[in-house]
């Protein structure tokens, strides 16, 4: 019963958040309830909207998943944009490079290159930690910085689409991807490609491997105390980069897919990271949290995210309201849903204390 | 040196305080006479710290009641407590590392000069207290700085301004080593002869008989006993503390000495701050024998630890070898590996992981062999089958092998460390302090168990402040003081008087 309230408690306060939401639609003269039920509607109105929102979830879900991995070993991974756009580049340059390789072995072939680039940059910062005591936070951050401007560098120059310089538009994108590259759709005719199935079991691929494996175990052991890890022989700067290079490897998935995922089937950049990545590196840190920062959890947590996204563009849509607010109604569920976490510990204080209580009045 | 003159200033009555499953106390009867020092003795989870909790408003008693100075008073809250000149000096320290000790002192209280404060007086009334007590500390000096001894008596500093006239103090020789607990029972003999009341709460059954005037034993929540030391002596008072005959030392069977497992020689070591703290050590253990390394604690023995344990790296020039097998330039898994086992001296930071379950802190070494893993996965089958058996093997108390290993007490805790790393038939163990803060009891089936692997060939180095632990397990003793092994000496024959000289660095 007791346990049942405290999982009641988030919801509860995505509730209080959308009430606040509410609040602010009023504030710029739109239906709340007009709107609550746009962006329902665009979220998870048809199949289509239900497959885009699954689509828009992905990166959430694989950046949130190697958040969770990085978490347990005690290092913060705020890298997931630079990675997503090393593991995209590492792809997109093996796609350039083998165009003819038939579908069953680049699709693969991609997504693996898209895994090794995220892992390669999120290892630096993690070799960074381990054997230079560089702050994985910062490094990481500004490793997002180097990223982007590596791909602008690499797509106004030895990536950039021959035709561009040919017509002399020099628009920093490449050239159309080999098709067999293109990642298959679930079910035919639709959104729904294989990154979505593939997100899902790199969750549970993240959790396997926390929980169900010596790797992960030394994982574990490493964040939980160093000092015991070492003492036991487990080999604590290697776990270290290890925790990161395994979390980049998920959001260099997400840029694999990204690209491939994508219908324009090219590598694109408008100079900025978000430009290319929706911020999905950011935003799965926020399903990660949300999802109490455990790989299964945040499954559910990165759906409900990809929803909030892509019902804002209904909402903007029925009530002419600014996209900006439906960023700020995620930052409010995000508050929220954090803080809940202190009212929960109170909640169960509170019902120990009364079971204790009970006890003793039993004993009397 | 008993007082009965003093007025009770304390009586607990009939104190029962129960919680979910436990009768923490019960009708426990108490009483603290002005200048006199009233010990608490029990082992963990006997109910001292319980009993000294209701005292300090911490928790409310069902049933009983509380007289201070003969006035029914029922104490509210640790503010309350203190209003009511009582002071408490707690295992872990209430301060605040970045401020000074007039600071420290000063929180919490109402400035003379409010809303500014007036440190300059707290600075004068800490020096009155120093004066008094003889409890030397500069009230203008960074807390952090100071050392673990110089913290307690920050401690007690500031329950003397707030001025206590009854003073308990939990476990405080827990912390500090022998000298600067020496230092402490001055101080307390210096209080309790102008007339506090003072409450010393222990294990420690040689600091007990030196230190009390009458002694409680308290066993399961009850009251089970009180003596005086002149009544009393160590043995009686571990029966009464743990409900049956207790060895203070274990049986060490005669066994032949083998061959050298672990040869040390010209070890160097830097201590944390760059200093050399070990100096040139050789020493050699063989087959059958435990080496117990006695010393002042911050004589390189923890250095001496790390440095065969491969936590810390050695000067060139020094050898560690391991059955024959030089093992100085290897990691600490591959020293592992060559036959070693390590039990640390800091149990909770270096010897487990609390969040980790019972199981996981048993597998913390050998997670990764064949045993417990194939193709990258663990069998977890195995695993419990192992955990179970080691659990049952060592007597460790625990609901069930998935509990987290923080909610176990000290000596269960030390038990699961004991069990993973004597479960591979080491062939050489450092046990540095393995029975610190650990039972009475818990502490006799460690010692015993380390005799079981000597009898069976592991050569051991016990290193251990407690210089009876040392007496009653080792075969040779080796003393360090300064990072240098000042002499190395057989059990037989051997004095606390020889080696005291020794560890003070005095050569005969």
């Amino acid at each position: 019963m007791q346990r049942l309230f405290g999982a009641a408690v988030p919801l509860l306060a995505a509730l209080v958040a959308f009430a606040c939401g509410a609040i602010m639609l009023v504030a710029v003269g739109a239906d709340p309830v007009e709107g609550l039920r746009a962006l329902v509607d665009q979220a998870v109105g048809s199949g289509p909207r239900i497959a885009t929102t699954l689509v828009r979830a992905t990166p959430l879900l694989l950046v949130g998943a190697g958040i969770t991995i990085a978490f347990r070993a005690s290092v913060v991974n705020i890298g997931g944009e630079g990675q997503i756009v090393a593991g995209a580049l590492l792809s997109t340059i093996v796609a350039i490079q083998l165009p003819n390789l038939p579908g069953i072995l680049l699709v693969p072939l991609v997504l693996i290159a898209g895994a090794l680039g995220g892992a390669v940059w999120g290892a630096i910062p993690g070799a960074l930690k381990a054997y230079a005591s560089v702050n994985e936070i910062l490094s990481t951050i500004m490793l997002n910085l180097v990223a982007v401007q590596f791909m602008n560098f690499l797509l106004r120059g030895w990536l950039i689409d021959p035709l561009e310089v040919e017509r002399g538009t020099r628009i920093p994108q490449t050239a159309r991807l080999s098709e067999n590259a293109t990642l298959p759709a679930l079910i035919p005719g639709s959104r729904l490609h294989l990154g979505v199935l593939v997100a899902v079991l790199a969750a549970i691929g993240a959790y396997v491997l926390l929980w169900r494996t010596p790797l992960g175990f030394r994982l574990r052991a490493v964040g939980h105390s160093p000092e015991a890890a070492k003492a036991a022989g487990i080999p604590v700067k290697k776990s270290i980069v290890t925790a990161l290079a395994l979390s980049g490897s998920l959001s260099g998935l997400a840029g694999a897919i990204l690209v491939f995922g994508s219908e324009s089937v090219r590598m694109v950049t408008d100079g900025s990271a978000a430009g290319f990545t929706g911020s999905a590196g950011f935003n799965g840190i926020v399903a990660a949290l949300f999802g109490g920062l455990h790989p299964l959890w945040t499954i559910p947590s990165s759906f409900l995210f990809g929803g909030l996204l892509t019902g804002a563009t209904g909402l903007q849509r029925a009530l002419q309201v600014p996209a900006a607010l439906a960023v700020a109604l995620n930052g409010i569920v995000v508050i929220f849903v954090v803080s809940s976490a202190k009212v929960r510990t109170r909640l169960d204080q509170l019902a120990n204390a009364r079971s204790e209580m009970k006890e003793v009045l039993k004993d009397a | 040196m008993a007082t009965n003159t003093g007025e009770v200033m304390l009586e607990m009555r009939n104190i029962t305080k129960r919680f979910p499953g436990v009768l923490a106390n019960d009708s426990v009867n108490f009483d603290v006479r002005a200048g006199e020092v009233h010990t608490l003795l029990g082992e963990n989870g006997a109910g001292k710290s319980t009993l000294m909790k209701v005292l300090f408003g911490l928790y409310q008693p069902e049933e009983g009641e509380i007289l201070l100075n003969g006035t029914p008073t029922k104490i509210t809250s640790p503010t309350h407590a203190i209003n009511q000149r009582i002071g408490m000096i707690h295992q872990h320290f209430m301060l605040v590392p970045t401020l000074t000790v007039a600071e420290n002192v000063a929180l919490g209280l109402k400035s003379g000069r409010r809303p500014l404060t007036d440190l300059k007086a707290v600075a004068r009334g800490i020096a009155d207290i120093s004066d008094e007590y003889g409890l030397a500390v500069d009230p203008n000096v960074d807390i952090w700085r100071l050392s673990v001894g110089e913290r307690q008596r920050v401690e007690i500093i500031k329950a003397l301004y707030r001025k206590a006239e009854l003073l308990v103090l939990d476990e405080p020789t827990a912390v500090l080593t022998p000298q600067e607990v020496d230092e402490l029972f001055a101080i307390l003999r210096d209080m309790r002869n102008s007339g506090k009341g003072l409450v010393f709460i222990s294990h420690k059954l040689h600091e007990v008989m030196a230190l009390s005037d009458r002694i409680t034993v308290l066993r399961n929540g009850k009251v089970t006993g009180a003596t005086t030391p002149a009544e009393s002596d160590r043995s009686k008072l571990a029966s009464m503390m743990v409900g049956r005959e207790v060895k203070l030392a274990p049986d060490k069977p005669l066994v032949e000495i083998g061959k050298p497992r672990l040869t040390i020689s010209n070890l160097s070591v830097d201590g944390d701050r760059g200093a050399v703290a070990v100096d040139g050590v050789d020493l050699e253990i063989r087959a059958g024998e435990i080496l117990g390394i006695a010393g002042v604690s911050g004589n390189g023995q923890r250095e001496l630890a790390e440095a065969i344990a491969g936590l810390r790296s050695v000067k060139s020039g020094s050898t560690i070898s391991i059955d024959g097998k030089d093992v100085a330039g290897m990691d600490t898994r591959d020293r592992r590996n060559a036959g070693l086992s390590y039990v640390p001296e800091e149990r909770m930071r270096d010897g487990a992981i609390g969040d980790f379950t019972v199981a996981e802190n048993l597998i913390l070494v050998d997670h990764g062999s064949d045993e417990f893993s194939a193709r990258g996965m663990f069998k977890f089958a195995e695993i419990e089958t192992h955990c179970s058996q080691l659990v049952s093997d060592y007597a460790v108390k625990t609901p069930s092998l998935e509990t987290p290993t923080s909610s176990l007490s000290g000596g269960n805790i030390q038990k699961i460390i004991l069990a993973r790393e004597l479960a591979n038939e080491p062939s050489v163990m450092i046990a540095s302090q393995p029975t610190r803060g650990v039972d009475i009891g818990a502490a006799e089936y460690i010692h015993s168990r380390l005799v079981d692997a000597r009898d069976r060939g592991m050569a051991t180095m016990v290193i251990s402040e407690d210089l009876d632990e040392v007496l009653g397990l080792a075969d040779r003793i080796a003393v360090l003081c300064d990072g240098k092994v000042m002499d190395i000496v057989p059990v037989e024959g051997a004095t606390k008087e020889q080696l005291g000289l020794l560890m003070a660095g005095v050569k005969s």
